[in-house]
């Protein structure tokens, strides 16, 4: 533990296993607001899809089968912040609001009516977990690299493909895009599937390959940190990386940090540490460092005229 | 069918749509019991028990709703102006903190009747204050209210538990909470229940809320910039003003929290006590149709709500009391995101029965 490579080492793998969830949760925020469609629900989602991910893979006693299993739970909330949202032109963070709400109750109900352990699922092991690949100590499953790639295949996708130029275009002036003769609904819809995909895999590896189980409230607030990280990075793709992976290193240290005296500042409280990625999302939306700007039409429900 | 596309009634818009919402929200809970193999109508029956049952449990019920009031038409007088004040949670803890503050330097120099009164302003301030924040960041800064709001939440939990953790814990003590409050700062209670004199200060707010907002020229002003801020623009309402305005008394509102829970019931500053009060105070809002009247409805139904779950978790081991937590989300996707759901099925129904 010395050797300061050593420790370099572990802490950057540290950082790159705390951000994986937030990397993955970030790029699905990106694909629902670039399309127009605010997501306050990533949180909520990734829940979900960390219960049925644990639930599923304690039953089959397959990692596989529980990733597929989260999955399939987020893309049911997405459906249907897709159906408040697009279809019946609800108040898109209202409906956030509501799918965390019903997931933090519905995980616990479910969880202690199935499994008689106070919310919790039964500890996975074996084949049940997802394992490391190449370094054992550093915890490097497949979801990390699954994450590493989603970031340039999402800047692909919006800045290169002609799905991710109408995507780009139904956020900033939907009108235009139904005026081409693209449905803005089924645009909006595919953005916030992809939401779905992410935000599940990002649940599935919090419950099967950062832990071995599902625990009540577990993703603690990691969905708001990535709607932060997307909002601090503007909302492009190697930006909210960026983002993901400082708060993600604000996280790996802050246990380190703790009790530790800092030369010229003392002793810094690991709670200042952990409200820093909400405190910089805040001043940057103040416009103290920087500009965000957001997509122009986000939070508008399209109403096509008849 | 195009004769299906008329506007319903008012009354049907007024009263039968929320109901028809609430009773979407209700349907899907009984589906969920039924999924994990509970009868729902037994569910329901100790349900009604357990709040309703005895004096005490009446007195509990109480009490909850007390905290939902105060939620409930925090979130309302926000939203008369146009902003979504996310941040019930947070300003909940501030209020506390604001109240438990004031009591901890004041209460063994003050008696009662100056202690309370005190103590409940504080409660007051220091929730205005947290909620002023984000709102002058929106206001001259142009930072979205609902992002800074969620994000003060999680601020909130933070410093609170760093005073807490190193700076409030009473001396000797192993848990994060202060010393007890000397007794001038309790509020008078029912014995065996937790219900207090908040629930009065509770209506107060309902009554002072209501009048505000019909019936001064602020509330008119802050209602315009809710409906077209352009047209209170025109009006020479200063919209900046208007958003502090709105927030601080949101703030305010959601701050009486600390007042029902620590000076009603901890008697010291805990950890956790909004314990999702704040944004509960959304789904009362909605059900209530941001109305004071309809807000102590909806708080009556959601405080016999957390009550009676808490009896019927006791009862079959199999249902939690986040039972209830589940019944609010639903309450706040069908009467919020999902408003305009069952228009059509109604438009259809009037339709059939006037075919003029």
């Amino acid at each position: 533990m010395d050797d300061p490579f050593a420790l370099l080492f572990l802490t950057a793998a540290a950082t790159l296993r705390v951000a994986t969830p937030l990397i993955l949760c970030a790029m699905g925020g990106l694909f629902s607001e670039r399309s127009g469609i605010i997501d306050v629900g990533l949180e909520g989602k990734m829940l979900m899809a960390a219960f049925f991910a644990a639930a599923v893979a304690a039953a089959t006693n397959s990692a596989w089968w529980g990733v597929a299993a989260g999955i399939a739970a987020a893309e049911v909330m997405a459906l249907l912040h897709g159906l408040a949202c697009i279809t019946y032109r609800g108040n898109q963070v209202v409906s956030g609001v509501a799918i965390n709400i019903i997931a933090a109750g519905l995980t616990i109900v479910w969880g202690n009516a199935w499994f008689q352990r106070g919310g919790q699922t039964p500890a996975l092991e074996g084949d049940a977990r997802l394992m490391s690949l190449f370094f054992p100590r550093a915890g490097d499953n497949i979801l990390v690299y699954v994450a590493l790639l989603a970031v340039p295949l999402t800047w692909w996708i919006i800045a290169r493909t002609r799905f991710g130029l109408r995507l780009r275009a139904v956020g900033e002036m939907p009108l235009a895009v139904d005026t081409a003769g693209i449905s803005v609904s089924w645009l909006r819809y595919r953005a916030v599937l992809l939401c779905g995909l992410l935000t599940g895999l990002a649940g599935a590896y919090i419950a099967v390959a950062q832990n071995a189980g599902f625990s009540r409230d577990m993703t603690a607030g990691q969905g708001f940190i990535a709607l932060a990280a997307v909002i601090f990075g503007k909302w492009r793709p190697f930006p909210a990386l960026g983002a993901c992976l400082i708060f993600g290193l604000l996280d790996a240290v802050a246990i380190r940090l703790q009790g530790v005296r800092m030369p010229g500042i003392g002793e810094v409280p690991v709670q200042l540490i952990q409200a820093l990625p909400y405190l910089l999302t805040v001043f940057l939306l103040a416009g103290f460092i920087g500009r965000a700007v957001a997509p122009k039409a986000i939070g508008v429900p399209y109403e096509k005229e008849h | 069918m195009k004769a299906a596309r008329r506007p319903l009634p008012v009354w049907a818009d007024i009263i039968l749509l929320p109901l028809v919402n609430v009773a979407l929200a209700f349907v899907t809970v009984g589906i969920i019991v039924r999924v994990i193999g509970v009868n729902p109508f037994h569910a329901l029956n100790l349900l009604i028990a357990g709040a309703v049952g005895s004096p005490e449990s009446i007195g509990y019920t109480l009490y909850y709703a007390t905290n939902f009031i105060f939620t409930g038409l925090a979130v309302a007088v926000a939203f008369h102006g146009g902003l979504f004040n996310i941040g019930g949670e947070g300003q909940a803890y501030l209020g506390g903190l604001g109240c438990g503050l004031a009591i901890l330097a004041l209460d063994r120099y003050l008696p009662a009747w100056a202690m309370i009164p005190i103590a409940i302003a504080a409660a007051a301030l220091f929730g205005a204050a947290w909620a002023a924040v984000p709102a002058w960041l929106q206001a001259w800064r142009g930072s979205h209210i609902v992002i800074t709001t969620i994000m003060f939440n999680f601020v909130a939990a933070a410093l609170m538990v760093y005073l807490m953790v190193n700076v409030l814990i009473a001396p000797g003590s192993m848990t994060p909470q202060s010393r007890n409050f000397e007794p001038s700062s309790s509020l008078p209670a029912m014995t065996g229940s937790a219900l207090n004199l908040s629930l009065a200060l509770a209506l107060g707010c309902c009554v002072a809320v209501w009048i505000f907002l019909w019936h001064t020229p602020w509330g008119y002003a802050l209602r315009t910039m809710g409906h077209n801020p352009e047209a209170a623009v025109y009006a020479g309402t200063n919209l900046r003003h208007m958003t502090m305005l709105a927030m601080c008394l949101s703030g305010a509102l959601a701050g009486f929290v600390g007042v029902n829970e620590l000076m009603g019931v901890h008697h010291r500053i805990v950890l956790d006590f909004p314990a999702g009060y704040g944004f509960a105070g959304i789904a009362v809002a909605l059900m209530g149709r941001n109305h004071p009247l309809g807000i102590v409805v909806a708080a009556l139904l959601f405080g016999a709500l957390q009550q009676g779950g808490a009896e019927l978790a006791f009862e079959i081991p199999t249902i939690t009391r986040e039972m209830v937590v589940v019944i609010q989300g639903l309450v706040i996707l069908f009467s919020g995101a999902l408003v305009q759901l069952p228009r059509p099925w109604l438009q259809g129904l009037f339709a059939f029965r006037r075919p003029s």
